[in-house]
C-alpha cells in the first residue's frame, strides 16, 4: 500500500531523522507545499480568500502556539484573545512608527513583543497549576483588552479607537489596505504559517520539546530527572506567544485592516482558538491545522448551507453554530480526546495493514 | 464627616450588595466542585439558561419558535397566556432538575477518571452548547424579568442615613432581597450538608469516591442532585441577575467573575465563596471609586482577576480553601 514503510530503505542518520519518514508522506507535504505556493494564488478570488484561505491560515498559527502551550507543555492558557490582541497592537505601533521598515520584520517583532507578555503572564505557573492557571490566564485577557481599549498612546488617540492599518506592500504588492490583490495577502500569510509549523515541529520534537511534554506529563517526575521547570514552563510561553503574537498582527493587519479590541480579541477568541486545539488533537501539530480548518470552515458551509440553501434566518445559523461546536467539544473529549489528529493516525495504522489485519 | 468618605462608605456598602450576587453564583461553583471534582465554567450559562426558562415561561413563549417559523414559515410566537411567577419557578427547577440529569447520563458517566483539566473543558463544551441552545429555545433578545421583587431605591436606609450624615445612602431593594436569599441558601445548603442524609452521603463521595461506592452511596443519584442543587442556585443566581439588568447574554460573563471570588475564597468552601465574593465586590468597587478615574475607568472589567491572580501567586489554595497536598 502507498503508505508502508516497506522497501523504503533509509542508508544514512540524516534520513533516518526526517520530520516525515515515510516517503509516501513526505511526497504529499511536498505536493502540498507546490500546491499551496504554485497553484492556488492562481486561482482564488476575494471571496475564498476572505472567508476561507486567510482565517485558516492565521488560526493555524494560533493554533500552533497554543497546542505548544497546552498540548505540548500542559499549562492551559484561556488568555489567547487577549495575547493575540498583543500582537495586532505592537505590529500597529511598529507600523506607523517605523514605516520605512518592512511590515515582515513589524510581524515577527510582533511576535516578540508578545512573547514577552507572554512569559509575564506564565510566570505564577511556576506556583499554580491546571484550572487555577487557567483563570489566572483569565486575568490577562481581561486585563490586556481594557488597557488597549483604554490608554490612547496604543490606539495612537484616533477618534473612534479603532486601529487601522496602513497601506504596506512588500516587493512592491501591496499586502494590506483596501487595494491590495487576493494572492498578496494569501501567501504573505501561507509564508508565516509554513515557516511556523516547521518551526514548531522541530522545536517539539527535540530537547525543548521533550523538556515540555516530560511537564506536561508529570512536573514532579520531570524535575527529577534533571527538567527545569522554570526554564521549561517559560520556554513554552515565550514560544507560544512568540506564534499568537504573528497570528494576532496578520489578523489585524492583512485579514481584518481595522480592529476594535473588545470585538476582535474578545474571550470568545480565546476559547474558539482553544476548541481548535482541543478538536484537532493535544500535542499534534498537524492536529493544530486540522482544528483551524475545521472549525473555520463549519461556520461557512452552515452559512451556505442555512441561510444560503434554506433561507433561515443569519441569528438562528449562528446559535446552531453554537449548539454544533459545544456538541463537538463534548463528544470529542469522550470519543477521542487525542482529537482528528489520533483518527487521522488511527486510519493510518489501519491502511498500513489492511487487508490483512492478523 | 468629608464628603469622600461617605461616598466611600456607601461604595463599600454597594460593593457588598454586589459581592452577594457574585458570591450566589459562586456556590454553584462550589457545590459541584466539593461533590464531584469537576470545576464546572457552565455555571453562569446554567444562570443565564434558567432566567431564559423562567422568563419564556412567564410570558408563554412557544419554545423553538425561532425554529420552527423558519422551518415552516409559520408565524407562531406566544402560547397566549401568562404564567404566575411561583409556578413558572417551580416548572423551571423541574427543567433544571432534567437538565442535570441528562447532563450526568451523557456526559460525565462518560468521562469519569478523566484528568480534571478534561472535565474542566468539557463544561467549557457544555456551556457553548447550553447559550446556543438557550438562545435558540427563547430566542437571544434582551429580556425583562419580573417576578414580583421589590426593585428602586430604598426609602427607609435613605431617610435614616440623611438624618445622620446628611446624605441620603442609594441602596437598591433588591440587593437587600439579594442578601436575605443568599444568607437563607447558605444557610439552608449548609443544614441540608450536614443534617440530612442525602447531604451526608454528598459529603462522603466527595470526600472519597470509592469508600462512598464500597458503603452501598449510588454516584449516580449524588451526582444528579448535586447538579440539579447547583441548578436551583443557578435559578435563584438568574433571578437576581435577570431582574437587575435584564436576561442577556452578558449575564453568562458576569458570572465569569466567580471564578476570581472561587479562587480568593478557596475552590471548597461555602464560606469562602461568600467572603471570597465580598470581598470581591468592595475590592472593585473600590477601586473602580479611588483609582478608576485616574486610569479612565471600567476598572470593574478587570480588577477581580488581577487580584485573584496575585493572590494565588502567595496562597494558592485560597482563603478557606485545604491546602493542596502533593504526593509522588
Amino acid at each position: 500500500m502507498f503508505c508502508r514503510e516497506a522497501g523504503d530503505f533509509k542508508t544514512s542518520y540524516e534520513q533516518d531523522n526526517q520530520t516525515f519518514p515515510i516517503k509516501f508522506d513526505r511526497y504529499r507535504y511536498y505536493a502540498v507545499l507546490v500546491a499551496a505556493f504554485a497553484v492556488v494564488p492562481f486561482f482564488i478570488n476575494d471571496y475564498w480568500v476572505n472567508a476561507v484561505f486567510l482565517p485558516f491560515l492565521i488560526y493555524s498559527i494560533a493554533a500552533i502556539g497554543l497546542n505548544i502551550l497546552v498540548g505540548y507543555c500542559g499549562q492551559v492558557s484561556l488568555g489567547t484573545g487577549g495575547f493575540m490582541a498583543v500582537g495586532a497592537y505592537a505590529s500597529y505601533k511598529l507600523m506607523t512608527a517605523f514605516p520605512e521598515v518592512s511590515i515582515f520584520f513589524h510581524v515577527i517583532l510582533a511576535g516578540g513583543v508578545t512573547s514577552i507578555v507572554c512569559v509575564l503572564f506564565g510566570l505564577p505557573s511556576l506556583r499554580i497549576k491546571g484550572f487555577y492557571l487557567a483563570v489566572a490566564t483569565l486575568a490577562a485577557q481581561f486585563f490586556l483588552v481594557w488597557l488597549f481599549n483604554r490608554v490612547g498612546w496604543f490606539y495612537n488617540y484616533s477618534a473612534s479607537g479603532q486601529i487601522t492599518a496602513p497601506e504596506r506592500s512588500v516587493f512592491g504588492v501591496a499586502i494590506t489596505g483596501a487595494a491590495n490583490p487576493p494572492w498578496s495577502a494569501y501567501l504573505f500569510c501561507l509564508v508565516f504559517t509554513v515557516a511556523a509549523a516547521i518551526i514548531a515541529r522541530n522545536l517539539t520534537r527535540g530537547t525543548v520539546g521533550r523538556k515540555w511534554m516530560a511537564i506536561r506529563d508529570m512536573d514532579i517526575a520531570a524535575e527529577i530527572i534533571g527538567v527545569n521547570p522554570l526554564k521549561a514552563k517559560l520556554t513554552a510561553f515565550a514560544v507560544s506567544g512568540f506564534f499568537v503574537g504573528i497570528s494576532g498582527a496578520l489578523f489585524f493587519a492583512v485579514y481584518l485592516g481595522a480592529v476594535e479590541v473588545g470585538e476582535a480579541f474578545g474571550i470568545n477568541k480565546s476559547f474558539l482558538v482553544l476548541f481548535m486545539v482541543i478538536i484537532g488533537g493535544l500535542g499534534s501539530i498537524f492536529g493544530s491545522f486540522a482544528g483551524a480548518a475545521f472549525l473555520v470552515l463549519l461556520p461557512v458551509l452552515l452559512k451556505n448551507t442555512l441561510v444560503g440553501g434554506l433561507g433561515w434566518p443569519t441569528d438562528l445559523a449562528a446559535h446552531l453554530e453554537f449548539i454544533i461546536v459545544g456538541a463537538l467539544i463534548i463528544i470529542f473529549l469522550i470519543a477521542e480526546p487525542h482529537g482528528l489528529a489520533q483518527l487521522w493516525r488511527v486510519a493510518k495504522e489501519k491502511l498500513r495493514l489492511w487487508p490483512f489485519p492478523h | 464627616m468629608p464628603d469622600q468618605l461617605i461616598f466611600g462608605m456607601e461604595v463599600v456598602l454597594n460593593g457588598l450588595m454586589a459581592g452577594v450576587l457574585y458570591a450566589l453564583v459562586a456556590l454553584g461553583f462550589v457545590l459541584i466542585y466539593k461533590a464531584s471534582g469537576i470545576f464546572n465554567y457552565a455555571q453562569g450559562v446554567m444562570a443565564l439558561f434558567a432566567a431564559m426558562t423562567l422568563v419564556g415561561m412567564m410570558e408563554g413563549r412557544v419554545p423553538f419558535s425561532h425554529l420552527i417559523n423558519a422551518i415552516f414559515g409559520t408565524e407562531i410566537h406566544h402560547f397566549g397566556w401568562h404564567l404566575p411567577g411561583l409556578a413558572a419557578v417551580l416548572l423551571t427547577m423541574l427543567i433544571m432538575v432534567a437538565l442535570a440529569w441528562i447532563v450526568n447520563q451523557l456526559i460525565f458517566r462518560h468521562l469519569v477518571n478523566q484528568e480534571p483539566i478534561i472535565l474542566f473543558m468539557a463544561t467549557i463544551g457544555l456551556a457553548y452548547f447550553l447559550e446556543g441552545f438557550g438562545d435558540m429555545m427563547w430566542g437571544s433578545d434582551i429580556k425583562k424579568l419580573d417576578v414580583g421583587l421589590p426593585q428602586g431605591i430604598n426609602l427607609m436606609i435613605d431617610e435614616t442615613t440623611f438624618n445622620i450624615f446628611g446624605y441620603g445612602f442609594f441602596i437598591d431593594n433588591l440587593d437587600l432581597v439579594a442578601t436575605g436569599v443568599a444568607a437563607l441558601l447558605v444557610v439552608a445548603l449548609v443544614i441540608f450538608a450536614q443534617y440530612s442524609k442525602q447531604g451526608r452521603a454528598m459529603r462522603a463521595v466527595a470526600d472519597d469516591h470509592q469508600a462512598a461506592l464500597s458503603v452501598g452511596i449510588s454516584l449516580n443519584f449524588i451526582w444528579v442532585m448535586v447538579w440539579s442543587l447547583a441548578g436551583f442556585v443557578a435559578l435563584v443566581a438568574g433571578i437576581m441577575w435577570g431582574t437587575k439588568s435584564g436576561v442577556q447574554f452578558s449575564l453568562s460573563l458576569i458570572a465569569l467573575k466567580a471564578l476570581p471570588v472561587l479562587m480568593l475564597g478557596g475552590f471548597t468552601s461555602i464560606p469562602g465563596a461568600i467572603v471570597g465574593g465580598l470581598i470581591i465586590g468592595v475590592g472593585e468597587k473600590l477601586f473602580e471609586f479611588t483609582v478608576g478615574p485616574l486610569v479612565g475607568g471600567a476598572t470593574e472589567n478587570w480588577f477581580a482577576y488581577v487580584l485573584a491572580l496575585l493572590f494565588l501567586v502567595f496562597r494558592p489554595q485560597g482563603l478557606f480553601g485545604e491546602k493542596i497536598i502533593e504526593r509522588v
